[in-house]
């Protein structure tokens, strides 16, 4: 076996892709942990609205997104949906970064039907008593929710939201395949210019890790205390 | 997008099999019973030791299932294409890569899921049963495993699921599933990405929507009879 030698991807050829991948990365992540957040919090209130067919529709939607891969999202959204939509639209996406604009859109539609189950299982969890109570002692709907039942719903779901970052921030690396620049697609460039693979893919792998490591430390952290918590 | 199924529909199912290579839906199930049934085993034996094993092994268990939780599939499955026929010396076709990439991951997440059902059963039974004399490996095989696994299946379904999904990053490397086998007919048809990319969500729709419900409604039947043991 050849000897390891790390010095070509850290060189002045190779890293600035390596530090724009990591760019791309945490941009799909953001983006995609803001808006899919959004969605399922939209998607879970339009749930709670007391007329069926809402629901239903909801519904629908939670199971499209979840029995379909990703990846086959991200096509649909990249190859499928432009043809479909107007040619300004088209174009304005196009002067932007089509690949990510779309990457974003299919990573945030995709998790937020996951996000909306784990918001709707935190809210279903506290009894509903609890709301008539509150209620019937003074508080308003709002403040109920407010003051009551959101915060023990928050903290209900927190574990599986958290959970449900680290697989949106795993997903990014799908976006590779239809061409965004994020750290899988440098990783792959950069092994097919230097020849070294396992060297890139180390690298690739550790930063992966050092975002993913922190975050199943924290939802652990979590879980623990929410376990003590409600024995209390 | 009725044509484009009209047209495509049994290569869509089985690609070219019986006159050439088998392909479509039937490949991609096929890497996923393959993937699962060799998953199954290392499984078993991972969960065990995590709940059960001496204390180097439940750290060394844990570390796996912590890391391959922390990196992309995607990544394992790159990391499988381009460097273990290195480290091998010799090639490996593209289904043996995907399944050992599927393999080595689920492992991980199936593991969890048997640990859980490892985890639910009271302790009591065990200690009754020792203090009837029995072996630990008795114990495991003929009381702890048989009430585990039955407990699980409706999760094991839902894994076999996830494994489905993920058998589209198949698609990367080039092998003939469901993914692959339907942008080899939008590069054909050129014009009709929407529809063609829209008849393979309704392929994995069908698929993961049945199984879901399946496992759901095996979900209900066992935790209605666990409710009913006086046992518990």
């Amino acid at each position: 076996m050849p000897k390891l030698d790390f010095s070509p991807i850290f060189s002045a050829d190779y890293f600035p892709l390596l530090a724009s991948g990591l760019k791309m990365t945490l941009l799909l992540f953001a983006a995609g942990w803001v808006f899919s957040m959004l969605l399922g919090m939209v998607l879970t209130l339009v749930r709670g609205i007391p007329f069926r067919p809402l629901g239903w529709l909801v519904a629908a939607y939670v199971e499209y997104q979840r029995n379909i891969p990703l990846l086959v999202h991200l096509f649909i959204w990249y190859f499928g949906v432009p043809q479909a939509l107007p040619h300004w639209l088209n174009d304005w996406i196009n002067q932007q970064n089509a690949e990510a604009f779309f990457a974003i859109v299919a990573i945030a539609c995709y998790n937020a039907a996951y996000i909306s189950e784990d918001m709707r299982s935190g809210l279903r969890a506290i009894p509903r008593v609890q709301f008539e109570a509150a209620r019937a002692i003074g508080f308003t709907f709002v403040g109920a929710m407010r003051w009551i039942i959101l915060p023990q719903a928050f903290r209900n779901a927190l574990p599986a939201l958290i959970s449900q970052t680290l697989i949106i921030f795993k997903g990014t690396s799908l976006a590779a395949v239809i061409g965004v620049a994020e750290l899988t697609y440098q990783a792959r460039l950069i092994e097919s210019e230097t020849f070294r693979v396992f060297e890139t893919f180390s690298v690739i792998t550790i930063v992966y890790l050092a975002g993913t490591l922190p975050l199943m430390a924290l939802g652990h952290h979590v879980e623990r205390r929410g376990k003590t918590r409600s024995r209390a | 997008m009725i044509e484009v199924l009209r047209d495509n529909w049994s290569f869509l199912l089985w690609g070219y099999f019986p006159n050439g290579p088998i392909g479509g839906l039937a490949m991609t199930l096929l890497i996923a019973l393959a993937s699962l049934a060799i998953t199954f085993p290392f499984a078993i034996a991972m969960a065990l030791a995590r709940a059960m094993g001496p204390r180097w092994l439940r750290v060394a268990a844990a570390t796996y299932v912590t890391v391959m939780r922390g990196i992309p599939l995607l990544m394992l499955l790159l990391w499988i294409y381009f460097f273990l026929p290195v480290a091998l010396g010799f090639p490996l076709s593209p289904f043996v890569t995907i399944v050992i990439a599927i393999v080595i991951f689920q492992t991980a997440y199936l593991s969890e899921v048997i640990r859980a059902g490892i985890d639910a059963l009271p302790y009591g039974q065990t200690e009754a049963a020792l203090s009837l004399g029995l072996r630990k490996p008795v114990i495991v095989a003929k009381i702890i495993l048989p009430q585990a696994l039955f407990n699980v299946i409706p999760g094991i379904i839902n894994q076999f699921t996830s494994v489905v999904k993920e058998t589209s990053l198949a698609y990367v490397i080039a092998l003939a599933e469901l993914t692959y086998s339907a942008s080899l007919i939008n590069a054909q048809l050129m014009v009709k990405p929407l529809e063609v990319y829209l008849v393979l969500a309704m392929f994995y729709f069908v698929l993961c929507f049945s199984l879901s419900q399946v496992a759901d409604m095996l979900d209900r039947s066992i935790s209605a009879k666990r409710q009913a043991s006086p046992a518990r």
